[in-house]
């Protein structure tokens, strides 16, 4: 029973990290990055690669990977967004292309490392032990949790106190009228695109480092999650990201209990169906989906 | 004419197969032209091929019926879609069609009946290319007709302005609704007919990755007429078959087109028949998917 | 009465935007609607029209309650509109966005078409459209343009033409001669009055007042989603509520 709760605590967090830097890009332009999940994987491989062939320990890779992914998001935003943006194109549009460049980078990976499962070499990942009473508990799990708390702490602080935070609080609620005050409007998408990667990409890293596996299409269960996180906790409000993914993680560690491994998916494909009939706006939403 | 026999028959698959991605992408082209983005066709597909290669194995239904019936409950099952079509827009319909998809596919991959996991197997290779292709040009045909019609102009409408469309006296929703039925129902015809070239089929041919493919052939080929989910389909499945050394790089092929395409000619490569119409429409900035 | 509605209430939030409101209109009238920007005018005609949904009140159409009726069965009806700000389908043709507008009164033609037809065989609707399109000042060249293309004033003239196509029974117009110039509303005075002339009942809602005053038989006033006043434009200019409310404004006088 402790072993399940602690599950549900930790894929919670990592589907909040996931979910975060989704809902932030979607709640700053308004768009859904379908190429979220790919950096999540590109997250991954970089640690893979750094380790593997680098030879770099953890944490380096760990760090070179968020970096990475950071930078990658900027580089997806002026090729597959910023275009668009300009011509005004419908979210819909950038959808598609954000598809475009998933699939990509996504065979890329391939081309490189196969699509079959990977672990890492041995020894590379830290791996750690916990008991707690008679359970046997990983530590990395523990570590991630807390790593995840400490980085959505730090996300609410920018977003209250910086500058930066203020600016994209802006650029949220009104595009036209930021620019008209001032606001650095490239800089602040930029920014934007960074942090959205860069969880993603640490959110990678950080999965396969705990289940020491890791794939080219590792990205697609979490994408189709992330899509019910969001739902369920409103579109476009970050708590309600975050709320949503622990209830996600919950409920999938509970209905693993009395559902059979193949309806698992369906469990979050059924919440989100559910809330969209019932509550488009979810928990906290502050966007109305009767808006395109 | 030898040749030509030859010619068919060392590609009959990759012939068979462009046919029924035309049909898929012609599903998809319906909810497109009405404004819509659908994700959820797959599972549609996977619909008509399970019921259709059950009915076939189980009560030895002849094919053409078989066919028929896997189609209709494709479009069955597309109706409880109005429950969310008439309410939600946009990305928040997408996502709901994905779901949806994904659910059907799931409780496909649950139910014993369709051997779960492992799929069907040895399902008897009835369809010719002949069935394919009549299809194709019954479909197209059809809903090109449609195109120009009460209906296709209300789905015009629609995708432009849905409340100006409403205040005209289009029904919105129930014409949305029919977009996305009729959608079904293509893709149930052309996923029996798909379960019969190939000799399997299983849950995985109709996830997420299927519902992208055939979106993908709908936007490049273009969504002003009919050609384009035509052209888009038949390009993109044959020209990594003829271009054999680039196999590898379909996919990144697929990508480098679709993101080309989406930015630069929003439209699809059909526009290039009627440039002079899409010069026109990007002058008024009304030029993009939907 | 063509049009009645009795305690008409919309709230947004925590702003009432239309009040209580009690709106008669007679048949074969034309009615205008005047009042400060943010009165509340589009509010209710968006309730009229059925393209938001009361919060209290009834709306009756020739004595039938219509009230929470969505929009397209209102045009169905018979009540037809254009938008403030023009909501032509930019990316259709002049013809199609007319045709749309006849899409209540036109049977559906899909079974007819997916069999061949003989080509000589006369459309009437297709008839009607062109002769509307020449009425409201579009020449019938223009059919094939596609509606983006159009100037502003052009694209108002259209948005008419399609509403008229559905043959209303009310036609109401938002702010059509916003930007006009004074040949323009000229012409526009023109049209709303040989529209009169067939029977139609108008519902004029604009910020010039000079074209209220000179068109319609009868003017209501809002202000805050209230109705300040109602009566002949005449009345209306002397009514210290309505002057009140235009503080300022040369406009009334």
């Amino acid at each position: 029973m402790a072993e399940q709760l602690y599950n549900a605590v930790f894929i919670g967090s990592i589907y909040a990290l996931f979910a975060l830097g989704f809902a932030l890009v979607f709640s700053v332009l308004d768009i859904l990055n379908l190429a979220h999940p790919t950096v999540f994987m590109l997250g991954a491989f970089v640690a893979l690669f750094a380790i593997g062939t680098l030879g770099l320990p953890w944490f380096v890779a760990l760090a070179i990977a968020v970096l990475v992914t950071g930078l990658f998001g900027i580089v997806l935003d002026r090729v597959a967004f910023a275009p668009l943006r300009r011509r005004g194109a419908p979210a819909l549009s950038s959808m598609i292309s954000s598809l475009a460049v998933s699939l990509i980078v996504v065979r890329l990976v391939e081309l490189r490392y196969g699509g079959d499962f990977i672990t890492f070499p041995a020894g590379a990942v830290p791996a750690f032990v916990l008991r707690v009473g008679d359970a046997t508990l990983e530590g990395i799990r523990l570590a991630i949790v807390v790593l995840s708390v400490a980085l959505m702490v730090g996300l609410t602080y920018v977003l209250r106190r910086t500058q930066l935070g203020r600016d994209l609080r802006a650029l949220a609620e009104n595009p036209r009228a930021a620019r008209l005050l001032g606001v650095d409007v490239d800089r602040a998408i930029a920014a934007t695109f960074f942090v959205s990667s860069a969880l993603g990409g640490l959110a990678g890293v950080l999965l396969a480092f705990a289940y020491n596996t890791l794939d080219s299409r590792m990205g697609v269960p979490l994408e189709l999650r992330a899509f019910t996180v969001m739902v369920v906790g409103g579109m476009g409000s970050l708590p309600g990201a975050v709320i949503g993914a622990y209830i996600l993680g919950f409920g999938e560690v509970a209905s693993l209990v009395y559902l059979p491994t193949e309806l698992r998916d369906a469990f979050a494909f059924g919440l989100l169906f559910l809330v969209l009939v019932v509550r488009p706006t979810g928990l906290l939403g502050q966007k109305s989906p009767d808006r395109v | 004419m030898d040749a030509l026999f030859d010619f068919l028959r060392t590609y009959s698959t990759t012939i068979a197969v462009i046919g029924v991605s035309a049909l898929l992408a012609l599903s998809v082209w319906v909810t497109l032209y009405a404004g819509q983005l659908t994700l959820g066709n797959a599972a549609f597909m996977a619909v008509g091929a399970y019921v259709a290669a059950l009915l076939g194995r189980h009560l030895d239904a002849p094919f053409p019926l078989a066919l028929l019936i896997g189609a209709f409950a494709a479009a069955l099952l597309a109706l409880p879609l109005g429950a969310i079509v008439f309410r939600l827009r946009g990305v928040y319909l997408a996502i709901a069609t994905l779901a949806f998809g994904e659910i059907v596919r799931v409780i496909l991959l649950a139910t014993p009946i369709t051997g779960k996991g492992q799929g069907l197997n040895g399902i008897p290779p009835t369809t010719e290319l002949w069935h394919i292709y009549l299809s194709l040009l019954i479909v197209a045909y059809v809903l090109w007709r449609v195109q120009g019609s009460t209906i296709g102009r209300a789905w015009a409408a629609i995708r432009e302005d849905e409340i100006a469309s409403a205040s005209q006296g289009i029904a919105v929703g129930q014409h949305k609704l029919a977009a996305f039925v009729i959608g079904a129902l293509i893709a149930g015809w052309a996923g029996g007919l798909s379960a019969h070239v190939t000799f399997s089929i299983d849950p995985s041919d109709f996830g997420f990755t299927k519902a992208v493919q055939v979106l993908v052939f709908a936007v490049v080929g273009g969504v002003p007429n009919v050609l384009g989910p035509i052209l888009g389909a038949g390009l993109l499945t044959a020209l990594p078959e003829v271009l054999r050394p680039l196999r590898d790089y379909r996919d990144i092929f697929q990508g480098a087109i679709l993101l080309l395409v989406i930015i630069y000619l929003p439209r699809g490569l059909v526009t290039f028949v009627d440039v002079r119409r899409t010069r026109r429409l990007s002058r008024i900035g009304a030029v993009d998917v939907a | 009465m063509l049009l009645e509605t009795v305690g008409l209430t919309k709230r947004f939030g925590g702003v009432t935007a239309v009040d209580r409101v009690d709106l008669r209109i007679v048949a074969g009238e034309a009615l205008g609607l005047i009042g400060p920007n943010g009165a509340g005018k589009t509010t209710l005609i968006n309730l009229i029209s059925g393209v938001v949904g009361a919060d209290g009140g009834t709306i009756r159409l020739s004595g039938a309650d219509v009230t929470g009726l969505p929009a397209h069965r209102l045009a169905a009806l018979g009540i037809a509109r254009t938008f403030q700000g023009v909501r032509v389908f930019k990316g259709l043709t002049v013809h199609d966005n007319v045709l749309i507008g006849r899409h209540t009164r036109m049977r559906s033609d899909v079974l007819a078409r997916l069999l061949p037809r003989p080509r000589d065989m006369a459309d009437p609707d297709r008839a009607r459209s062109l002769s509307l399109i020449e009425r409201v000042g579009l020449g019938r060249r223009r059919s094939d343009v596609l509606a983006g293309e159009l100037p502003y004033g052009d694209q108002r003239r259209l948005e008419i033409a399609r509403a008229l196509a559905s043959e209303p029974r009310l036609l109401i117009l938002d702010e059509p001669a916003a930007g006009m110039n004074p040949t323009e509303s000229a012409g526009l005075r023109a049209l709303i009055e040989s529209l009169r002339a067939e029977g139609l009942t108008i519902l004029l809602i604009e910020h010039d007042v000079r074209l209220v005053m000179d068109t319609c038989q009868r003017v209501a006033v809002l202000n805050f989603g209230r109705k300040i006043a109602d009566g002949t434009p005449a009345e209306i200019q002397r009514d210290p509520a309505v002057r009140e409310a235009y503080l300022g404004t040369e406009a009334v006088a």
